[in-house]
């Protein structure tokens, strides 16, 4: 076992685990945040989708020892308050279903929108076509994506 | 208008599930009563007892005599001195909605302040059955259906109990107070509110019979109403039940035969051992009479590391080692005779008609995939003569009692958490319990070990794709003679594949001579066609269950693309011939087809070159979908554009949630069309291990998917599985449209 310190949502978060346990198992069995889902293990499915500074990174296939300083984001860490544009879009449009892969979805899109204000569904097509739904919300998705830019766009307008 | 439910008798309950053998079969007087008898035989024999363990109804001590646990207010209602009301749901919310629409039907009645409206899970308690099977269970498309009547008659009785409450505190007769939004109000506009008076209220008798509204003056139902775990599924926060977290609480993942049902010869754990983290490695039986090994460690990554450094010797000498290609030749030799016949029209006129189709069709194993692996987290007590099991599970009550057989205790000491789970599609009401099962083996074998802690056992991806209970595999085969004006004159069909309830307890009431109804059902009807039907249910060492839509998964792909074929044949209009085969004897069929033409534009908006209409119309769990698709094949790959819905489902309750539900049960449906949606075996062995070689539709495969419901007040029927069913033969007739050719086997092949 090894120790290892991590900035996860802005907090400093020591833990002692092997070198190559997956950032995801990390996150879930020792820090308790949960929030962040386990789908396939292999980089296939895009539930345990995070931010590495800033870029959206698959937890399952980011051993814990690769981290080292940068800074982790998790679905819990997306905004203080919850109320990132993401996820008023998200709940304005009733976009989860099951919602097991929304954090992961939500993680992406944040990517997305962070890079690309104003994505056409192309672009979203492009991004996202790593995250799986089974319950299909991909319409919702999109139309989230889009509702997000907007809520954005608003926010800076006013500040 | 009084109410009285008619599913309120548990010694009526088989007639519940009759009713859905009734869809299937011509003669269904004959089906209710060897069916009630066998169900019950079975349920006595089995030690289900109707699934309802545990006994631990919260009755109300007030409670009338005549009423059942699940009409009883007490166990379903809890309303706090600050107005919030919490609402207990007898089904499992795992995407469909449910923990939204049955709060909305109660508070409909009990005339609540929405925003004050939150949700829980039930239990294994007796009171949280399906009124209509009489046992825990979320399936059948069957929640709202069946818990209409049951949650509106609980609200009614609360908002009663509340009214009664008031007036005793003003001392004035009931009469003259009325409720609205959380609060009674007298004639003279004094108020309580809910929250005063719910305390006193729930105290009182619960009334028998109670007036229900008019549906014309529903305030929620038929709303577009927000779902309820929106803010949580938004934000990390919700928990499902990989989420539960125990103190000292351990994780195990099983390394299971890799052929179903092998027996282990040897094991080298060694290097397993070795693995930091790991706290036991225990023999346990698994699935099917198979032995498998549970590693138990602190955490998934390093239990799931040591089960796949075991190096395990197994014997597969005693089970069928299956070979997909070799199982499809026998399938395709035996439709070719006849099976057990099911309908048994004269098919003589198949000679010397006019036109004639000979088709054969064929559809591979498929896997739920849901997005949230099994899981079952299981702690018993110090003693070991209780247990709680935190699950995810679409039938608590059976799998209590299948949980306290594996631990040898009684089934009175076992608690189920149900918990919040990321889909299910069928996986998660297995009759054989299987994943409940092993936990528990594996909580056993871990306090043998000397292990107290409570254990969370967790299905890695690939243990779920390699792990069984797939939608069986069929070969369909027909035989149809019709005239130059698509009249039918015979029609000979045979349908080959494993019987889903064959050797599990639900055999008694769903197999009739012999036919399992979940294979048959979704043929003929509603088409006026003389057919002959047989079924051959070969014994094959594959797990099989009810996947999305179960049956209608490919009767109604079969159905639908050889209606479109003999339209096609006797030169008419899909959609025209339809609606005179429907006639006005299927007028929901009819509604549901006339919306989705009107809505997409059919035959009226240019297509783009290349492109090419759909239709095809399916019902089941009563429920009508028609679709109007736009297909276009490009570069050898088929495409689907747009999906135009009809649906008739007689009352929306929440059309915001079945719009969600036909969208992603269309995408479902496209799923099984796209290369790779197949589970194939070599040897006995999965050759799919996870999403890199199952495949399951992606956003880039999601065509636009509009909704249209047809208005109803009509008692609401089944919603989570109609909205698949047409979807691929839709796409298949757009694409036969295209290239003169019918996709005779899913996934399609166009090359």
């Amino acid at each position: 076992m090894t120790k290892y310190s991590l900035t996860v949502n802005g907090a400093a978060k020591s833990l002692d685990v092997v070198p190559d346990t997956p950032l995801l198992w990390a996150l879930r069995d020792s820090l308790e945040l949960s929030g962040t889902k386990y789908g396939c293990g292999v980089g296939q499915c895009g539930a345990c989708m995070v931010q590495i500074n800033g870029v959206p990174t698959r937890s399952c296939m980011t051993p814990v020892s690769s981290v080292g300083r940068q800074k982790v984001t998790t679905i819990e860490g997306l905004d203080p308050k919850a109320s990132h544009p993401l996820q008023q879009a998200w709940q304005e449009l009733d976009v989860p279903q099951c919602g097991y892969c929304q954090a992961g979805q939500m993680m992406s899109a944040a990517a997305l929108l962070k890079d690309n204000p104003n994505p056409s569904d192309a672009d979203i097509d492009a991004a996202m076509g790593g995250n799986l739904c089974r319950c299909a919300t991909y319409l919702r998705i999109r139309a989230g994506i889009h509702r997000a830019a907007e809520i954005a766009r608003t926010q800076k307008g006013k500040k | 208008m009084h109410f009285h439910s008619k599913n309120s008798d548990l010694s009526q309950i088989p007639k519940g599930i009759a009713a859905l053998i009734q869809q299937q079969s011509a003669d269904t007087n004959q089906v209710t009563e060897p069916s009630r008898r066998s169900f019950l035989k079975m349920s006595v024999a089995s030690g289900f007892a109707l699934g309802m363990y545990p006994a631990f109804a919260q009755n109300n001590k007030a409670a009338p005599a005549g009423l059942k646990a699940f009409q009883q207010p007490a166990a379903f209602v809890h309303i706090g001195k600050d107005g919030g009301i919490t609402v207990t749901i007898n089904r499992l919310e795992f995407g469909q909605g449910v923990h939204t629409a049955l709060p909305m039907i109660l508070a409909e009645e009990l005339d609540a302040d929405w925003s004050k409206v939150s949700a829980v899970h039930g239990s294994a308690d007796p009171a949280y059955v399906d009124p209509g099977f009489g046992m825990h269970l979320t399936g059948g498309s069957g929640s709202i259906k069946n818990s209409y009547m049951q949650y509106r008659e609980l609200g009614a009785r609360v908002r009663a109990m509340l009214i009664s409450a008031a007036a005793a505190q003003w001392n004035v007769s009931p009469d003259i107070l009325r409720a609205d939004r959380s609060t009674i109000i007298r004639a003279d506009g004094k108020m309580l509110s809910y929250g005063e008076l719910a305390e006193a209220a729930m105290k009182l008798a619960v009334p028998e019979k109670v007036s229900l509204k008019d549906p014309k003056n529903f305030k929620i139902i038929g709303q577009q109403v927000g779902r309820l775990d929106a803010n949580d599924k938004s934000s990390g926060k919700q928990n499902f039940g990989i989420d539960v977290r125990l103190p000292g609480m351990l994780t195990a993942v099983i390394a299971h035969p890799p052929v179903f049902g092998a027996k282990l010869t040897s094991m080298n754990d060694s290097a397993a051992k070795q693995i930091k983290g790991v706290r036991a490695i225990v023999k346990i039986a698994v699935d099917r009479g198979g032995e498998g090994v549970a590693v138990i460690a602190d955490g998934f990554w390093p239990a799931k590391q040591a089960r796949d450094a075991l190096i395990l010797e197994w014997d597969t000498s005693g089970v069928e080692k299956v070979d997909s290609v070799a199982l499809l030749k026998k399938y395709q030799d035996l439709a070719k005779t006849t099976g057990k016949l099911h309908f048994k029209a004269d098919v003589s006129k198949l000679s010397g008609a006019a036109k004639k189709i000979s088709a054969e069709y064929s559809f591979p194993y498929l896997a739920h995939a849901a997005m949230e692996p099994l899981n079952c987290t299981v702690q018993l007590s110090a003693d070991g003569s209780q247990a709680q099991l935190w699950v995810g599970t679409q039938m608590p009550g059976v799998e209590s009692v299948a949980a306290a057989q594996a631990l040898g205790i009684s089934p009175q000491q076992v608690s189920m958490h149900v918990q919040m789970a990321g889909g299910g599609f069928g996986r998660r009401a297995v009759p054989s319990c299987d994943y409940v099962i092993e936990s528990c083996h594996v909580a056993k074998a871990a306090r043998s070990a000397g292990i107290q802690a409570p254990i969370r056992t967790i299905w890695s991806r690939e243990d779920d794709i390699k792990g069984g209970y797939y939608r069986p595999m069929h070969v369909h085969r027909a035989e149809i003679a019709y005239d130059e004006q698509g009249q039918v004159q015979a029609w000979d069909h045979v349908i080959v594949g494993q019987s889903i309830v064959a050797g599990t307890p639900f055999e008694g009431f769903l197999i009739k001579d012999g036919i399992d109804g979940t294979t048959i059902e979704g043929m003929r009807d509603p088409y006026p066609i003389p057919m002959r039907l047989s079924v051959h249910h070969p014994k094959v060492n594959v797990p099989v269950l009810w996947w999305r839509s179960v049956g209608s998964t490919h009767t109604a792909y079969v159905m639908e693309t050889l209606i479109d074929e003999i339209a096609r044949g006797a030169k008419q209009d899909p959609v025209a011939y339809r609606l005179k085969q429907f006639a006005d004897k299927h007028p929901r069929h009819t509604a549901a087809l006339k919306l989705a033409v009107e809505k997409s534009g059919y035959n009226k908006r240019r297509l783009p070159k290349g492109h090419a209409w759909g239709v095809a119309v399916h019902e089941s769990f009563q429920t009508v979908v028609a679709y109007v698709v736009t297909a276009s094949v490009q570069n050898g790959q088929a495409k689907l554009h747009t999906a135009t819905a009809g649906v008739h489902c007689n009352l929306a309750v929440n059309p915001k949630t079945i719009e969600a539900q036909v969208q992603g049960a269309a995408l479902m449906g496209l799923g099984m069309c796209i290369e790779n949606a197949a589970i194939t075996l070599k040897d006995g062995v999965v050759e799919q291990t996870n999403f890199g070689q199952y495949a399951v539709a992606r956003m880039t495969d999601m065509p636009q998917v509009s909704v249209h419901i047809v208005p109803s007040a009509d008692p609401p029927t089944g919603m989570g599985e109609p909205g698949l069913p047409p979807l691929a033969p839709a796409f298949a007739n757009a694409i036969a449209k295209l290239t003169g050719k019918v996709q005779r086997s899913l996934p399609f092949k166009l090359s």
